[in-house]
């Protein structure tokens, strides 16, 4: 479900999504404070695959172009940080590593974004195997050595700096939404042909929105090395840093912005109950959890909310 | 003065030859029509003129300037902005929001304050769309579907406007209200170059006329020597048909090319 431009939100849902943020970043600016150590873990593992599935679905969400390419770029940031951490400071370090996976956005989509539908995904889906199997030939054969050990940084600063990328990647998206880059791209979604002989350069759009999105990807995958004390290109470069972004979007939607925020969240709590109290049958009650929400709920969460919310909107019509 | 120039425009898909030398020249505010059985090759014609393919050899300029190998983007922000055969509006965005894309990424002008939003308005006022400005593209008719589309064309704010079959699949009274919005874009100053089918609306609304068989200009002139031209009519009618005219007399021999 795409949000065409002109379906502005009323002024009073826009007051209401706005304190509804300002009340989640405030709650996140706080939360240190009064949880756990492993809590901050985990919101910081949440926080990570709500970047990944925004910014996904900067790109994804009004072209219909479906990327598996995001390992590629949360990889690149991976390693870039891997490289940079020792000896730079840690936003410096995350900005490098979100510069890397746009460029490398940049060019790949230059040349690839021709390609239509499962082409393209294809493709993306090869890129992350290429880029893997590159950096592991270039470590076994030139530094030899597979992994790298990292001398992390402390949950804290890692948390912090996973809120700030969130909240980038958040307000980067709200104004490509509004802006006329984002009725180009809606129209591309729609018809490139049409978009093209309008006068919009259908291929710098999509390229530019491609790199935009790989690069918080990239900044996400900097960031999270840190938390690791040991990577290898298996391990940064984790098929399922493709796959979840998608699945996470098609399970909260992709019309509003606070859908695949909605679907990144309570997707990966889903998966951290699962892990631990179903260890064993973990995969096989995920795997029917998907199928349901593909079967019956066809736009997601989103789907669900909005239906509600007309509904609602119809009765008290009704009652006045 | 011409505002378009051709010159032996080829395009071959393989072995199939679409356009042969094809030579057009399209007059600064005239409406010229683009003529020719199915297969013809006027579609290609237009794909080739705005960009959309890359002619094998041949020359296109536009006011004076070689546009020849330019992508689409480019050539419409030059302005020439285009209608499609199979209408390629945007399902699930606004009528408003079509004519915006337009203005927005069309040819550039200087921009005044509050000059967008009002040439979007009469924009939408001029092609009758006022009333449905929310309505999403997949919701209109076929005959405001195709209105839409030349607002969004005009929104580019084009010199030259290429109509692919605008009147094709709407019912008569639809056709006379395209016929008369056509007229109505060339008093905007906009020239027009129309693909048509309904031959009512071609001969009544068209300074000239080109004709165009198995990718080949077979006639060129005012529409009553087209009429008239055996040639045309052969391709049209079959070999063996001959031109039966009311009064012959009036009708002056087709110019053959």
């Amino acid at each position: 479900m795409r949000n065409p431009v002109s379906m502005r939100k009323t002024p009073s849902r826009k007051r209401r999504s706005f304190i509804a943020l300002i009340v989640l970043l405030a709650l996140l600016a706080t939360v240190p404070g009064y949880v756990s150590s492993y809590t901050v873990i985990l919101i910081t593992n949440i926080l990570m695959y709500v970047v990944l599935a925004l910014s996904w679905s900067i790109f994804s969400g009004p072209t219909g172009y479906i990327s598996l390419a995001s390992a590629a770029f949360f990889g690149t940031g991976v390693y870039a940080s891997a490289l940079l951490s020792s000896d730079l400071p840690l936003p410096v370090v995350i900005v490098i590593g979100g510069i890397g996976s746009f460029v490398l956005a940049f060019f790949v989509g230059a040349l690839t974004l021709r390609l239509k539908g499962m082409y393209f995904t294809m493709f993306t889906f090869g890129l992350v195997e290429l880029v893997r199997n590159s950096v592991h030939w270039w470590e076994v054969n030139m530094t030899g050595t597979v992994g790298r050990l990292i001398i992390s940084a402390d949950n804290m600063t890692i948390f912090y700096c996973m809120v700030g990328i969130f909240v980038a990647v958040l307000v980067v998206s709200y104004l490509i939404k509004r802006s006329r880059f984002g009725l180009a791209l809606e129209s591309i979604g729609e018809s490139e042909e049409a978009a093209a002989h309008s006068g919009v350069n259908v291929t710098m759009v999509k390229s530019v929105t491609f790199a935009v999105s790989a690069f918080f990807m990239g900044a996400a995958g900097a960031t999270m090395c840190m938390r690791w004390t040991y990577i290898d290109p298996t391990t940064a470069f984790s098929i399922q840093y493709s796959f979840m972004p998608v699945l996470m979007a098609i399970f909260g939607g992709m019309g509003h912005l606070y859908a695949p925020i909605t679907g990144a969240t309570v997707f990966s709590i889903l998966e951290e109950l699962l892990t631990t109290k179903f260890p064993y049958y973990y995969m096989l009650i995920f795997g029917l959890i998907m199928l349901a929400v593909i079967l019956f709920m066809p736009h997601g969460l989103e789907g669900v909310i909005e239906k509600g919310r007309k509904k609602a909107m119809r009765r008290s019509a009704v009652g006045t | 003065m011409t505002i378009l120039e051709a010159k032996g425009l080829n395009k071959r898909f393989g072995g199939l030859v679409a356009t042969w030398g094809v030579d057009l020249d399209v007059q600064e505010g005239e409406i010229l029509g683009l003529i020719g059985p199915n297969g013809a090759g006027k579609t290609t014609l237009f794909n080739l003129l705005s960009g959309a393919l890359r002619v094998d050899s041949g020359v296109i300029r536009f006011k004076g300037q070689d546009i020849t190998g330019l992508k689409p983007h480019q050539i419409a922000r030059r302005g020439i902005a285009r209608t499609f055969q199979s209408v390629k509006i945007f399902s699930k965005i606004s009528v408003l929001d079509h004519v915006r894309l337009g203005c927005f990424f069309g040819k550039p002008e200087p921009r005044t304050g509050t000059g967008a939003d009002g040439a979007i308005d009469e924009i939408l006022e001029f092609v009758g769309l006022s009333s449905m400005r929310d309505t999403r593209g997949a919701d209109l008719i076929l005959a405001n579907q195709k209105r839409l589309e030349i607002a969004r064309a005009l929104g580019t704010r084009p010199e030259l406007l290429l109509l692919d079959e605008l009147m094709a699949g709407l019912n008569p009274s639809e056709v006379a209200e395209a016929m008369a919005l056509v007229k109505r874009i060339r008093d905007r100053g906009v020239t027009l170059l129309v693909i048509e089918h309904v031959m009512k609306a071609i001969m009544n609304i068209c300074d000239r006329i080109v004709v165009l068989h198995h990718g080949e200009k077979i006639a060129e002139g005012k529409p009553e020597e087209i009429a008239g031209n055996q040639k045309v009519i052969e391709v049209y009618f079959g070999e063996t048909a001959t031109a039966v005219p009311d009064q012959p007399g009036r009708l002056p021999p087709g110019r053959q090319v």
